[in-house]
């Protein structure tokens, strides 16, 4: 092995180290230490110049170790290892002292200051000798990409990429995208039709060439890594043949069994072989075996015999398709909270008591009733209460924020106002108006007359007139109010879904608190997932109104296109490894990797690290009884050296 | 099922009819109650708001010595309470005993003033929740003799039964007494207000605002055509069935509504004879309950 | 100057992702705390093995600092949870090797809490600072014969006075 050669550079960041830290005598001080052939300070090290001492000094001095004191290496760590790698020396063969943000930047006095920089030095020159030369990882990269989820986020992904001549693959559980926006009659705040702005992303879904649509179907299994994901997704039997069905439609009428409509939240009536809406994508039926007759009794046929296609199935099978991806945008949305879990708001018990999604399919002119805002007895409500808060911001049911609730119940209530006049009441906490246009939409709404009592709908009851009515203590008037109405609209907190803990399983990524899915970031990585290749958009990571599920979904075909262009994907050298010879096969090890990389090897009686799984954090190391497990660049030999040496000063 | 048995002071008293007929219905659901030795006021009424440390340990001594009754071997001691505010007091100073130990400090140097012990296993229930859960519907079933049929009972449960919450229902609208009821074969009005407060605590101090609630109470069991309502805690019978003259005074209205124990209803279904069961002692006569019943 | 007062040595194991970052922003936020800290980077919390705590105490530290991410927060999951139930483990076998329990601690700190990561350091160094230098009693050799001579004489008295029933 060569005589080892460090080379020891410390920077003045203009004053910003040299004010407090004499640099001159630290690196005196460097040029004593063991191994340390050249000891230089300089004014940017980062700059092209500073650059360019190291760079001689490793060509024309031999120099084969650097220690760079200056910034943090969370800043410029890559850049130095840059300058290395440029003349041939491996990149690993690098340190960092940090003597600017943890020394003269929060240090008072100067002779304090240098000896904490002669001492964070000392360390980094001390473990420079130990390092190891390391090589970058590549992968290859699959160019496909998969999205979960079909509604509005999971579509605009999946537009994004295939505009990018870039292949996506959309899986939606339901036999037709558009999730929730398409129940959805007005937006806010400019009152657009929901379904006029989703419908054309819907039918370019359909036809773009780069997409591959499966419907009625859903991922049950992901192994592998990022750039080559093996999914199988399940796609279930749908009882017709989407290559023969034309979508006429006879199927559908003349089938006999109704069922509850899921899209019109059991407002309406569907038959048992159905498409959830007239503009569904694709536009074709499925048969719902729970309810066919064909199924339950065992006989009818009258579907089967009527398709002038002959697109009836049923002997078709759940079918198992599996394929490899690079990516994975997860965009699998919320479910609206079933507010019969708390018996006050009288939902289940009052027939004139709806949801939200369920008084959007009553005002929407597609809808059961043809917009027309009608109760139970076909009479028009003069006066409707819409609570907000149902099960949000409530310590008994989701302690946060369910976000957009607060505009599409100023939204429900315009429309509301405007379809049948009478009275709108709006119970809330706080209205949290934050959008482009919305708090002048507010504004709008109380300009219409729309009522707004401050103060969460404690309880739906029915007066001594047998009428609804909502109590709540007024927190304006501070007074306890039992106010009258017709019909309630209760704004349901937006939950997780309700597999929202198997998704997350087969995914392989985390779940906050909140049971919604884990960003990598809350702030810098909002799409990433602590598993790399695989990203989130939209409600699934928490409830987001449609502007901002759109630029998630967005951003996530951004971020997997980064990946999946590249063409190879990189993975960080440091991780950790066995040595066999020590290896006892305690398994110790084992239940404590967080990312399961760490696999018992039956026929050796030890244990082995999928390096590509690996994140090199080094825990099970710290674990490992008999020293068998070592993670780079982070070894017991440097680390204590680096005490040894910090701790000596 | 062996329990150990606190009647608490309006048991033996103003609420003589809820004993006799617990006393009745206990032993055909196979329901033996050892009466704790030497028990004294469960802590409830002002004592509370006067002093908490008092009451709880009123309450405490009342555990202490159920925890030394013999339940036939039994792991741990249950401590059936037919009241609600004896249930609720005896439920919280276990919690406090059990969860604060600040006030455990306290309890258990009150206690050991007066040479005793809580070890903390007993457990609380109220009578209730010892027939529903314990005994079991099916058992009550196999018990009825004469099913309350057309019989329109509103079910009111009162405001301390299900309080903490977390006890054994729904602390806004619970449904286990609307169950028994519905087995005992009377037709069970939906009631809202079940758990609404009858206005009892108030009644001497701010009589207005009592009688308020009290027909709110009475307004809907009428309105829905109730014959009677049925109650579990002797502060909302005697409050909803004597004070039913002083709202019929103060609102103009007309009510003639009996308030029974469900205690009461069991026993006639179950075709004991009504005296054993007390029936008929309520202000409000009973007897239009009995006629439509065929007794 | 402070020439008199004691000045201890207070060697600190940061995760890469939460607390150095914190670390880091104490600094752009020119935050002034204590010189007495030397801070070690980790990837994780979790990699910090009992046996650094330990090498640092032998090499003269005075006081140790882990900290890593809040609980919940971990980058690699769950790697802070093993080290507060390692920290946990050496609380008391430190406390049997003599260590005053002022020199170890376990804190979180986030990316964004550089002025509890000073808060930290502050408390740390004027919590040890009463406490005066370590005394290593292990680990050295000639230390190790020193202790066990100290022991041997302890032991004498105990010997005759408590013997067992």
């Amino acid at each position: 092995m060569p005589e080892i050669r460090v080379g020891v550079y410390i920077c003045h960041c203009g004053s910003n180290i040299a004010d407090k830290v004499k640099v001159a005598e630290v690196c005196d001080f460097a040029a004593t230490l063991p191994g340390v052939a050249v000891a230089r300070d300089y004014q940017y090290m980062c700059a092209d110049p500073g650059q360019e001492l190291i760079r001689r000094d490793i060509q024309e001095r031999g120099v084969n170790r650097v220690v760079v004191a200056s910034c943090s290496p969370r800043m410029h760590e890559p850049t130095f290892r840059k300058v290395l790698e440029s003349v041939g020396l491996n990149g690993y063969y690098f340190e960092m002292a940090n003597i600017r943000e943890h020394v003269s930047w929060v240090t008072e006095d100067p002779v304090a200051a240098t000896r904490k920089a002669k001492a964070l030095v000392a360390g980094a020159v001390g473990r420079v000798e130990l390092h190891e030369p390391l090589e970058e990882r590549y992968t290859v990269m699959n160019k496909t990409t998969l999205v979960v989820g079909g509604g509005i986020a999971g579509i605009e992904a999946a537009l994004k990429i295939a505009a990018s001549g870039n292949s996506v693959w959309l899986v939606e559980k339901e036999p037709s995208i558009g999730g929730n926006m398409a129940k959805l009659d007005k937006t806010f705040p400019t009152l657009d039709c929901s379904a006029c702005i989703l419908t054309p992303k819907m039918v370019s879904v359909a036809q773009s060439e780069n997409i591959k649509l499966l419907t009625y179907a859903e991922v049950v299994k992901v192994d592998g890594c990022v750039g080559n994901f093996q999914v199988t997704i399940k796609k279930k039997a749908r009882s017709v043949d989407l290559a023969k069905c034309t979508g006429c439609g006879i199927c559908t009428s003349k089938c006999v069994v109704k069922v509850p409509s899921e899209f019109d939240g059991g407002l309406a009536m569907r038959k048992a072989i159905y498409t959830p809406f007239p503009q569904a994508v694709p536009n074709k039926p499925a048969i719902d075996r729970e309810h066919c007759r064909q199924f339950v009794v065992g006989k009818c046929g009258v579907c089967q015999k009527l398709c002038p296609a002959g697109a009836v199935d049923y002997d078709q099978v759940d079918e198992d398709v599996t394929e490899t991806f690079g990516a994975i945008i997860v965009a699998t949305g919320y479910q609206q909270m079933d507010p019969s879990v708390g018996p006050q708001w009288g939902y289940g018990r009052h027939e004139n008591v709806l949801t939200a999604l369920q008084f959007e399919r009553l005002v929407n002119a597609s809808g059961p009733t043809g917009g027309k805002v009608k109760m139970k007895n076909g009479e028009t409500p003069k006066a409707i209460a819409i609570l907000h808060c149902v099960g949000s911001r409530d310590v008994n049911y989701h302690e946060s924020c369910s976000r957009f609730c607060c505009m599409y119940g100023l939204k429900l209530a315009h429309l509301a106002k405007e379809k049948m006049g009478g009275e709108v009441y709006n119970f809330y906490i706080d209205l949290r108006c934050f959008g482009k246009g919305y708090e002048e939409f507010y504004n709008r709404v109380l300009d219409e007359g729309v009522h707004f009592i401050r103060g969460k709908g404690a309880e739906v009851i029915t007066d001594r007139d047998g009428r609804l009515a909502v109590r709540v203590e007024d927190t304006l008037l501070g007074r306890w109010r039992e106010v009258p109405v017709d019909m309630a609209v209760l704004s349901a907190a937006a939950e997780p879904r309700a597999d929202a803990e198997r998704v997350a399983q087969v995914l392989g990524i985390q779940r906050s608190r909140d049971g919604f899915f884990l960003e990598a970031h809350p702030k810098l990585e909002p799409l990433k997932t602590a598993t790399d290749g695989v990203f989130i958009a939209g409600c699934c990571q928490g409830p987001k109104d449609i502007p901002d599920s759109v630029a998630q979904g967005a951003g996530a075909a951004a971020e997997a296109l980064s990946l999946v262009t590249a063409g190879k994907v990189k993975i960080s050298p440091v991780i950790a490894g066995v040595n066999e010879e020590r290896c006892s096969g305690c398994k110790v090890c084992v239940p404590l990797c967080p990312y399961t990389a760490i696999a018992y090897d039956e026929e050796k009686k030890i244990c082995r690290v999928n390096e590509a799984v690996c994140k090199g954090c080094g825990t099970c190391v710290a674990s490992c009884p008999s020293g068998a497990l070592s993670v780079k660049h982070f070894t017991n030999q440097q680390i204590f050296r680096q005490i040894e040496e910090v701790a000596a000063v | 099922m062996r329990y150990a048995y606190y009647p608490g002071c309006s048991l033996k008293s103003s609420a003589y009819d809820y004993e006799r007929s617990t006393r009745a219905i206990c032993p055909e659901l196979g329901v033996e109650l050892e009466e704790i030795h030497d028990w004294n006021c469960c802590g409830a009424t002002a004592i509370p708001s006067v002093d908490p440390t008092a009451s709880a340990v009123l309450a405490a001594r009342n555990l202490a010595l159920a925890e030394a009754t013999d339940v036939n071997g039994a792991e741990a001691v249950t401590v059936a309470a037919a009241c609600s505010s004896c249930y609720a007091m005896l439920t919280r100073a276990l919690n406090y005993y059990r969860e604060d130990p600040a006030m455990r400090g306290l309890i258990g140097q009150a206690l050991a003033a007066g040479g005793r012990t809580l070890a903390g296993t007993v457990k609380v229930k109220h009578l209730l929740e010892i027939i529903v859960n314990d005994v079991g519907l099916e058992a009550v079933k196999a018990l009825v003799r004469k099913p309350l049929s057309g019989l329109k009972v509103a079910p009111y449960y009162g405001c301390l039964i299900v309080r903490p919450k977390g006890a054994f229902d729904d602390a806004e609208q619970p449904m286990a007494l609307d169950r028994l009821l519905a087995v005992l074969g009377a037709q069970v009005v939906p009631f809202e207000r079940k758990t609404k407060c009858c206005g009892g605590a108030l009644m001497t101090t701010k009589e207005k605002s009592a009688l308020r609630l009290n027909e709110d109470l009475l307004h809907e069991a009428s309105s829905k055509g109730a014959d009677v309502i049925a109650v579990v805690c002797p502060m909302c019978q005697m409050n909803l069935d004597a004070y039913q003259s002083n709202v019929n005074t103060a609102y103009g209205t007309h009510y003639r509504m009996p308030v029974m124990y469900f205690t009461q209803l069991m026993g006639l279904a179950f075709g004991l004879n009504e005296r054993r069961l007390a029936v008929g002692k309520g202000t409000v006569s009973h007897a239009a309950v009995l006629k439509r019943m065929g007794v | 100057m402070s020439g008199a007062e004691f000045e201890p040595r207070i060697i600190g194991f940061l995760c890469n992702w939460c607390s150095y970052a914190g670390a880091d922003l104490a600094g752009v936020s020119r935050l002034k705390y204590p010189a007495n800290i030397r801070i070690i980077r980790v990837m994780c919390s979790g990699r910090v093995e009992p046996a650094f705590v330990l090498k640092a105490f032998a090499e003269g530290a005075d006081g140790v600092l882990i900290s890593g991410c809040h609980p919940g927060d971990c980058h690699y999951l769950e790697g802070n949870h093993k080290a507060a139930a390692r920290a946990r483990m050496m609380e008391r076998l430190l406390a049997q090797f003599g260590v005053e329990p002022q020199r170890f601690r376990l804190a979180w700190a986030s990316a964004n809490e550089g002025e509890k990561f000073a808060g930290i350091v502050k408390e740390m160094v004027e919590a040890i600072r009463p406490l005066g230098p370590f005394r290593r009693p292990f680990a050295r050799m000639d230390d190790l014969a020193r202790l066990e001579t100290e022991a041997r004489k302890d032991a004498e008295p105990a010997a005759g006075g408590e013997t067992g029933a």
